[in-house]
């Protein structure tokens, strides 16, 4: 415990539960984990609102992100910067939309986010194109990708602009079964 | 707290005096200013030191002071500064040149407080001009954003005390009206609501940790101040108390999810082998909470009552081993075998004692047997349908599943969870499939040629199949039979496979006939989805028929013991009337001493309770050997074969034929729902049936999750975890209520046996009731109960139950069509929504925040500067977020080399986006509003 305690104050991980759908056990666990990301440039005392960023390289890499074929959209949407450089409150939030109790409508938003290559707030044939090719490993022939996109955009688009935004996302994921069980991340 | 507060409110409402109007403008344009109000200050100072009515400043000073005064109610992280002010303030009735003083100090430490940012922004970033400003950019926007929430709330407060305290005198302010308390208290309300909500806000966490801190010191200052004197106090405590609460309730949370068993290796699991296999797992956990709470009900109302306060071993026939059974009592085969000493124990049936009451607590044994028998079966019930119910909630309804075949694949088929390059390669793998076969059906959906050859193969193997679960219900019929041939026979004679031919036959179909099915399916060329249903269906079927015939054949056994013990029964009431007979022709006296015989030495009937109870038993044991065992060799034998192999064989082992071994997940649900029909079926008979059940589950989690980690490999078809979860409960529903009729049945129908059991010499099980009823409780409830089992007043009650079934189901189905119909709506409303969207602002919330979560351009370093490069797409979209959300924030002098670059892809942007009509609205709003302001801005000389 005594251990724990120079890490974060009380108000602090208070404030970070009221957040986030963490325990404060599991900040202190996230913290670790974002610590042994980079032992150098992380400090262990987190009292007085360090500044200190991690690259994306050190956090795509992780065992939970390693093998996801999104790993670096997913940095990059939840980095103020874009870029995917993560202060630990975006490394919290990340994982705190990941979890497992975060709600739809939230996940939702950074699904969106996630698959929105341009960053234009549209899910553009392009971004669908890379998203299919991410999850086949390109495995599939340029017609067949095609095929899928315009599928895709004929069943989801609702305002008939070739493009899915937002409302067109969230209506199609909200009744998606399995969007819940598999948007998230355990760490 | 709240009246320094409030006379910093007035003082500023009224030094702003005519500009109050102004305040009204949107917050966006009152932010800037105020942000701006920042960088100005240092010439500001001097000015206001000076003279404050200067006649060329008319214009700018005041408005700036105003500025200056609304803003600072809204710094609310400054919290100390602002309560030093008030404590000036509240001092005096607050003269302009002392105001003016304060207000000097203000500046100054606002000003150090920019610095400070700035002077944080500066060793970070580059020393350029340019960028410093982009961070100052950054601050202002975030606290633009607050501000603009805030603002709302300030004004209502400055308005409701502006209206009350116009004098503005000390006095007034300390006691607040009425309608102030309501509106400070909904404002509380709405503060603890945010908390409350904060963590479903798609903030940045920045914004969110800020946010929270305003909304919990606002909550703070005011919640205490809510309630005078009597009152006051006890809103106090009431307070701190909910705080207490919220507290502690936390720290339960906190405890309860540490408390969840297992957890860590599941998720462990999980992340190997994505959430399907997990899904197995955590319907163990599930049945295992279950049967703990089963184990609790048997151990805790009937075996330990009777340990405890009934007789002791020995001193009945029903609770010795007959002195035949003695010499090999002990044996360990024997014992393995649930005879001997195991047959006479509290694991049976035939152990319990028919007294009506035992103990000092006048248990009443016989009653407790027979409720707790039967509540096993309404608890699990109760909690099957209800966690299917919840399950049906969190799932929804699959109403429209076709509507999204490719977009649900492209967004939801990456299983997040996936940690394992193994594993992570299959979902490759496997989603590429799923795509590739939609994309064949897609195709194919027209024209479909072999439809007779394939109906031929499908009724083929349907037929097989048939065939093949005939067969194996025969063969188990059959086995049993002989089974019942070998128990009339010599023990001695029988050797150890003729003793277990039925477990070991039933075990060897339920281990060769799913792959058999499984092969036979192959001909049906099902999607995998159905052919897993299949599967599963059939599975199921065989199991059921497999256990349903042992039932048949176990009950033709029972009514063969019945008839049997009849004769035993007479046999012993002969002798007993033989030796009284032969008693009073003896001694010649009527007074005959009863019989003084050994426990051991008794006759006895065969009690078929017992003998059904040890046959569950013996099943469930060689279950859980066989699944043991094959898991020993079929997994880790295997893994262990190719592993080590493979180094010297001639093909490659693990990537070609044996391969790893995949975990079963339908296999392994199946054997666990029929293992606990096994359960409920056999409890009743064997009260010990539930404890070697949890021990089975206890061992199978840490034994099984094990076998996973270390020799399997994850499935190549993946089981949706979330669809299929309601399918077990399904299944554990179905197996559940397949479970109770022979339990029932044999209630109702059989007669126990007389000498063995706590329902000896009863004509009926159930009569304990009826005796209980009768006797010890009051006349009138017996009265009722007769009453109640009537025919004339069951048939009504039946009828009145299906009437009711029949209304609710046309209510759900009323339900489901209003349902649909909302849904209809709601879609139209949604196009119409996004209709009149395109053609204006996005209004609507998430939208907003998803804009704002855009990634901030400013903070990337500036390679990613040269925006002029990027395709146009991004300028344009990158030129459009910057209007709409650095609006208020980019009025600074300094700025006007941004405002340059940001006007340069401006003229480009109708071109681009002349048939897109969302883009034009916030040009053209940008025109008019903040023109003049950004013009005056600029016109600041800069700092």
């Amino acid at each position: 415990m005594g251990n724990k305690q120079t890490i974060f104050t009380d108000e602090q991980l208070d404030a970070y539960q009221d957040c986030t759908f963490f325990t404060r056990k599991e900040i202190l666990r996230l913290h670790g984990r974002y610590h042994e990301l980079a032992p150098h440039l992380v400090p262990m005392d987190y009292t007085n609102d360090p500044e200190c960023k991690i690259p994306p390289a050190l956090i795509v890499n992780m065992p939970e992100l390693k093998e996801n074929p999104f790993r670096n959209r997913i940095v990059e949407s939840f980095s103020e910067d874009g870029q995917g450089n993560l202060s630990f409150n975006e490394f919290v939030d990340m994982f705190s939309v990941l979890s497992e109790t975060a709600p739809r409508e939230l996940k939702a938003i950074y699904a969106f986010k996630i698959y929105d290559y341009n960053v234009d707030n549209y899910l553009c044939k392009e971004d669908l194109e890379k998203t299919l090719n991410k999850l086949t490993k390109e495995e599939l022939t340029p017609e067949e990708v095609e095929l899928v996109c315009e599928k895709t955009i004929e069943e989801a688009d609702l305002d008939g602009d070739n493009k899915l935004s937002f409302a067109d996302f969230e209506n199609m994921i909200t009744r998606a079964p399995d969007f819940l069980s598999t948007f998230h991340i355990r760490i | 707290m709240p009246p320094k507060k409030k006379s910093d409110l007035a003082i500023s409402v009224e030094e702003v005096g005519m500009e109050v109007d102004a305040t009204d403008s949107g917050s966006e344009d009152e932010a800037r200013r105020r942000s701006r109000n920042r960088r100005v200050k240092p010439q500001r100072k001097v000015k206001c030191v000076s003279d404050d009515d200067e006649d060329e400043e008319e214009d700018e000073a005041p408005r700036k002071r105003g500025r200056k005064k609304r803003a600072k109610p809204q710094d609310s992280d400054e919290d100390d500064e602002e309560d030093k002010r008030s404590v000036k303030n509240k001092g005096s009735k607050a003269p302009r040149s002392r105001a003016a003083k304060v207000e000097r100090e203000d500046d100054s430490e606002d000003e150090r407080e920019t610095k400070k940012k700035a002077g944080k922004a500066v060793p970070k970033k580059e020393k350029e001009e340019k960028n410093l400003e982009k961070k100052g950019n950054v601050k202002g926007k975030e606290e633009k954003e607050k501000d603009a929430e805030k603002n709302k709330k300030k004004k209502k407060g400055k308005l409701s005390s502006s209206s009350s305290d116009s004098s503005s005198s000390d006095s007034a302010e300390e006691s607040l009206s009425e309608g102030e308390i309501e509106a400070l208290k909904e404002q509380v309300e709405e503060k603890k609501q945010l908390i409350a909500t904060l963590r479903n806000k798609p903030w940045r966490m920045k914004r969110r940790l800020l946010m929270l801190k305003e909304a919990q010191d606002f909550v703070e200052k005011f919640e205490g101040a809510l309630g005078k004197g009597k009152g006051r106090k006890f809103y106090a405590f009431k307070v701190m108390m909910t705080k207490k609460l919220i507290k502690f309730k936390r720290d339960f949370e906190n405890f309860k999810t540490a408390c969840i068993p297992w957890e860590r290796k599941i998720k462990e699991v999980e992340s190997h082998f994505g959430s399907s296999v997990a899904s197995y797992f955590i319907f163990l956990r599930w049945m295992y909470t279950l049967n703990l709470v089963l184990f609790g009900f048997q151990f805790g109302l009937v075996v330990l009552p009777e340990i405890m306060m009934g007789l002791p071993y020995g001193s009945i026939p029903r609770k010795t081993v007959p002195r035949e059974e003695q010499a090999t009592a002990m044996d360990l085969s024997v014992l393995l075998d649930f005879g001997g000493y195991s047959q006479y124990s509290f694991l049976f049936y035939g152990y319990y004692n028919n007294e009506k009451m035992i103990g000092l607590l006048k248990f009443r044994l016989p009653l407790s047997y027979l409720l707790v028998g039967i509540g096993i079966f309404g608890y699990s019930l109760m909690v099957v349908i209800k966690s299917m119910a919840r399950n049906a909630n969190e799932g929804g309804d699959g109403s429209d599943e076709g509507d999204f075949i490719f977009s649900w694949k492209m967004f939801t088929s990456w299983d997040y969870l996936i940690g394992n390059p193994e594993t992570a390669d299959n979902k490759y793998a496997s989603i590429t499939t799923s795509f590739k076969e939609s994309i064949v059906d897609e195709q194919e959906n027209q024209k479909d040629e072999n439809i007779h050859l394939r109906r031929f193969l499908r009724v083929l193997a349907n037929f097989l199949i048939l065939w093949c679960l005939g067969g194996s219900g025969y063969l188990i019929y059959f086995v049993v039979k002989r089974g019942q041939m070998f128990a009339q026979m010599n023990k001695e004679d029988l050797t150890w496979f003729q003793k277990n031919e039925v477990e070991f036959v039933m075990s060897l179909l339920g281990l060769v006939c799913p792959p058999l099915f499984e092969t036979i399916a192959e001909l049906e060329d099902y999607h995998p989805r159905i052919a897993l249903k299949w599967q599963l269906g059939r599975i199921f079927a065989l199991f059921l028929g497999n256990l349903y015939t042992f039932l048949f054949a176990l009950f033709d056994d029972v009514n063969e013991k019945l008839q049997n013990e009849k004769l035993i029964k007479n046999a012993t009431e002969w002798a007993l009337q033989e030796y009284q007979a032969n008693y009073t022709a003896y001694f010649n006296t009527t007074a005959v001493p009863p019989q003084v015989v050994n426990p051991a030495d008794v006759i006895r009937g065969p009690c078929w309770e017992t003998a059904v109870g040890i046959e569950f038993m013996k099943l469930t044991v060689s279950d859980i050997q066989v699944a043991y065992l094959m898991i020993l060799i079929g997994d880790f034998g295997r893994a262990v074969l190719v592993r080590f192999l493979n180094y010297c064989w001639c093909w490659d082992l693990e990537a070609g034929f044996p391969s790893y071994a995949e975990f079963a997940i339908s296999d392994n649900v199946l054997g666990l729902v029929f293992n606990q029909g096994m359960i409920w079926m056999g409890a009743f008979y064997a009260p010990g049936l539930v404890g070697l059940n949890i021990l089975r589950l206890l061992s199978s989690m840490y034994y099984q999750s094990w076998a996973v980690m270390a020799c399997n490999i994850p499935h190549e078809r993946v089981f949706k975890a979330s669809r299929s979860n309601n399918f077990y409960m399904g299944l554990l529903l179905l197996v559940l209520f397949l479970s109770l009729l022979p339990v029932v049945y044999t209630i109702m129908t059989m007669s126990p046996s007389f000498d063995c059991g706590p329902f000896s010499g009863q004509d009926k099980m159930y009569n304990v009731v009826m005796d209980t009823i009768n006797q010890d409780l009051p006349s009138f409830i017996s009265n009722i109960f007769s009453y109640a089992t009537n025919p004339g007043v069951i048939m009504p009650a039946v009828l009145l139950m299906v009437l009711a079934i029949y209304y609710l189901n046309s209510v759900s189905k009323g339900y489901q069509q209003a349902n649909k119909d909302l849904k209809k709506k709601m879609q139209i409303a949604r196009d119409e929504e996004k209709n009149r969207r395109n053609n204006k602002d996005s209004t609507n919330q998430v939208m907003k925040d998803l804009e704002d979560l855009l990634p901030n351009k400013s903070l990337i370093p500036p390679p990613a500067e040269e925006e002029e490069e990027t395709p146009i797409d991004v300028v344009v979209s990158k030129g459009k977020k910057s209007l709409k959300t650095k609006q208020g924030a980019k009025q600074d002098g300094v700025n006007l080399e941004r405002d340059v670059s940001l006007a340069a892809p401006n003229p480009r942007a109708p071109v681009t986006h002349g048939p897109r009509p969302r883009e034009r609205p916030p040009v053209n709003t940008r025109g008019p509003l903040p023109g003049p302001g950004r013009g005056r801005g600029r016109g600041g000389p800069p700092r």
